[in-house]
């Protein structure tokens, strides 16, 4: 038997569901609080329960609307390798600083994708960046914490 | 109310003002063109920005944003056939065929005409409409606000996921429980934080909007960049053509545009339905207002046939604002990242809106008028440079998109937490919508899931605990039945009809 893929999702909703409304039943509330109408767990539990019910409705009954994606046309290398991209840059915006690590963010995300115009690929990352850096640094006074250009005695 | 237009005026026709305006209506459609972009993702985009104005500025750049972005997108519809937002759908039905007979100039400039009538008619509407409705609002408490929360939230699952309720419904309950982490606001006592001091404040809104849109899309944009189905064709630009009408063309929109406005916005004006609801509608009734003759060319490049949803979709973005500025109840997708924005400079809109900031309600619907003409006046002529937008190769576009997604968590908080758990999201994001879970109702949720939390907690207190709060006031169990009928025909149209 064939589940489809809304289904497992469905099932994976549930299961989160089933933990948030554990978690909500753990929220510590005030001692006078405990047996009030209305205090910091009810929400959550309301929507625990509400998550449940949703989840377990679409897994129970027949599908009238199936969601058909041929899987095989889909471009898991070029998605996985640009998200694996964007956490190296979270990763390293805060040690080597905004301007080093978006510029090179930029330049890999723009081969990774299959650009090879050199100079556009430039033009639009280092000098983009700078400028980009300038506007939020020196016009509108944003502090960009850049140990990189302080390094080389750009940056104070 | 003179006296509020007059302030409004003011605000609105100040320097700064009329420049944001102008900003707002030339990125919006540059954004809008841009397949997969629509206004949600083009105002999410300038959040980071407008948090340095003055609440006023701020939402008359977005109005500019919002109507740019629905423009832009029947550019992209009329040209390539990828409508940029589903408002547009429609639009591409005749506007396209159009273009491939070499008449994309007189296309557009349909486009730009309807679309600036369809908002002009529905912002004078506006006028008229929103103070009185705010009078009216003023009669609803705490159960009647949270009726009308869960009513939106059903519409615009309702609405919105075509043929997917539950799927919606599941988002729903997602973004509430997203709204849900962090700080309670009353008691202060941590929730779902797991002892994490990054999230005690919650998860920024900014940061799901980014995620849930703009990240998302550009990353289902590269996941589907070899999927044959999607049209990918770039006309080219040589072929235009005219942009002037003759008088039979001009004549046939006279007739089509004040029956589209009307029922534009009184679309737009309901919770949950939109542009993309207001745009069909009207595509059908003008199908059934026009000859035999006419009939037969629906779907061939018909005038009316493509005034009529860029009318509608134009006049529903006017109507949409009605219940965002009167009852703090966004009615799309886009009111709501708005909503979060206005949230996010301390302001409450409601009832209340309409008297303690005036500069801010008036201006914004007197920009409307300004963002209409502007919008004119920058596309008849610019057309055929606006449209070279579109052969901005993807290979740029995309991480430049994503760049900003990234610079705009980072220069809220200064720490990599919130960029980990933006791509987490995205990622998830772009799973779920891989399979039809919509997004726009996650956002509603979480923008509405403080007010929700506050409106039962009120009400519930009142009540002593009971749930007869639900029926207890006539105006609270209108709005209960309409929810059940909401639901019923959902469960009807899905399981029932079908047999």
């Amino acid at each position: 038997m064939k589940i489809s893929p809304s289904k497992i999702i469905s099932l994976l909703f549930f299961i989160f569901s089933g933990f948030y409304l554990y978690t909500a039943h753990q929220i510590q509330v005030f001692t006078f609080d405990e047996n009030a109408a209305f205090n910091a767990k009810t929400f959550p539990i309301y929507l625990g329960y509400a998550g449940l019910i949703f989840s377990a409705l679409y897994i129970i009954l027949p599908e009238t609307k199936p969601s058909n994606v041929d899987l095989t046309v889909l471009d898991y290398k070029k998605t996985i390798t640009l998200v694996i991209l964007m956490i190296l840059y979270g990763l390293t915006i805060l040690r080597v600083g905004y301007f080093l690590s978006t510029s090179i963010f930029l330049v890999l995300s723009y081969i990774v994708l299959g650009e090879r115009k050199w100079l556009w690929i430039f033009l639009l990352s280092f000098p983009f960046v700078a400028i980009f850096m300038y506007l939020l640094h020196g016009l509108l006074n944003i502090y960009l914490r850049d140990p990189f250009l302080q390094l080389i005695g750009v940056m104070g | 109310m003179i006296e509020g237009i007059l302030i409004g005026l003011e605000t609105a026709f100040s320097l700064k003002n009329l420049m944001m305006v102008m900003i707002g209506c030339f990125a919006g459609t540059i954004i809008g063109m841009l397949p997969g972009l629509g206004p949600m993702t083009a105002i999410a985009l300038m959040i980071p920005i407008t948090y340095g104005f003055e609440p006023s500025t701020g939402l008359i750049l977005m109005a500019g944003v919002y109507y740019g972005a629905v423009f832009g997108g029947s550019t992209s519809s009329i040209l390539i056939n990828a409508p940029g937002i589903p408002g547009t759908v429609a639009t591409s039905f005749d506007g396209y065929p159009m273009a491939q007979q070499g008449k994309a100039g007189k296309a557009l400039a349909i486009a730009a005409y309807s679309s600036f009538a369809g908002g002009t008619i529905a912002a004078i509407f506006l006028l008229i409409a929103a103070p009185s409705l705010s009078k009216v609002s003023l009669a609803f408490r705490s159960p009647d606000y949270f009726g009308l929360m869960i009513l939106g939230l059903t519409a615009v699952s309702a609405f919105s996921a075509k043929g997917h309720f539950l799927k919606a419904m599941m988002m729903v309950v997602l973004g509430l429980m997203l709204a849900s982490v962090g700080q309670d606001t009353l008691s202060d006592i941590p929730r779902f934080t797991f002892q994490n001091m990054n999230l005690s404040d919650g998860i920024s809104f900014v940061l799901v909007v980014m995620a849930t849109f703009a990240m998302s899309e550009a990353l289902t944009i590269i996941f589907k960049a070899n999927d044959p189905t999607r049209v990918a064709k770039q006309i080219s630009l040589s072929q235009l053509g005219s942009i002037k009408l003759d008088k039979t063309e001009t004549k046939k929109m006279v007739t089509t545009i004040p029956r589209s406005s009307v029922l534009g916005f009184i679309i737009g004006v309901l919770p949950g339905a939109g542009s993309t609801i207001a745009s069909f509608l009207a595509y059908g009734m003008e199908r059934n207002f026009v000859n035999d003759e006419e009939k037969q060319k629906f779907g061939k490049g018909s005038v009316n046939g493509l005034a009529a949803p860029e009318t509608a979709n134009n006049a529903a973005c006017s109507g949409s604002f009605v219940p965002l500025l009167t009852l703090g109840i966004p009615g799309s997708g886009t009111t709501a990242v708005m909503l979060g924005a206005l949230l996010g400079f301390g302001i409450q809109p409601g009832p209340r809106l309409y008297q303690t900031n005036p500069e801010i309600f008036w201006s914004v619907i007197m920009s409307m008028y300004i963002g209409m003409v502007i919008l004119l006046i920058l596309n008849l002529p610019l057309i055929p440079y606006i449209a070279r937008v579109l052969a901005t190769p993807r290979t740029f576009l995309i991480p430049l998109i994503l760049f900003f997604s990234v610079t705009g968590i980072y220069l809220m908080s200064f720490n990599n937490f919130d960029i980990y758990m933006m791509i987490g999201i995205a990622v998830v994001a772009t799973i779920l919508r891989l399979y039809d879970f919509p997004m726009p109702p996650l956002i509603l949720a979480f923008v509405l899931g403080g007010l929700m939390e506050e409106n039962l907690r009120r009400s519930l207190l009142i009540s002593d605990g009971s749930w007869t709060f639900l029926w207890d006031r006539p105006l609270t169990m209108i709005i209960m039945l309409t929810i059940l009928f909401i639901v019923g025909w959902q469960i009807y149209k899905s399981f029932f009809k079908k047999l």
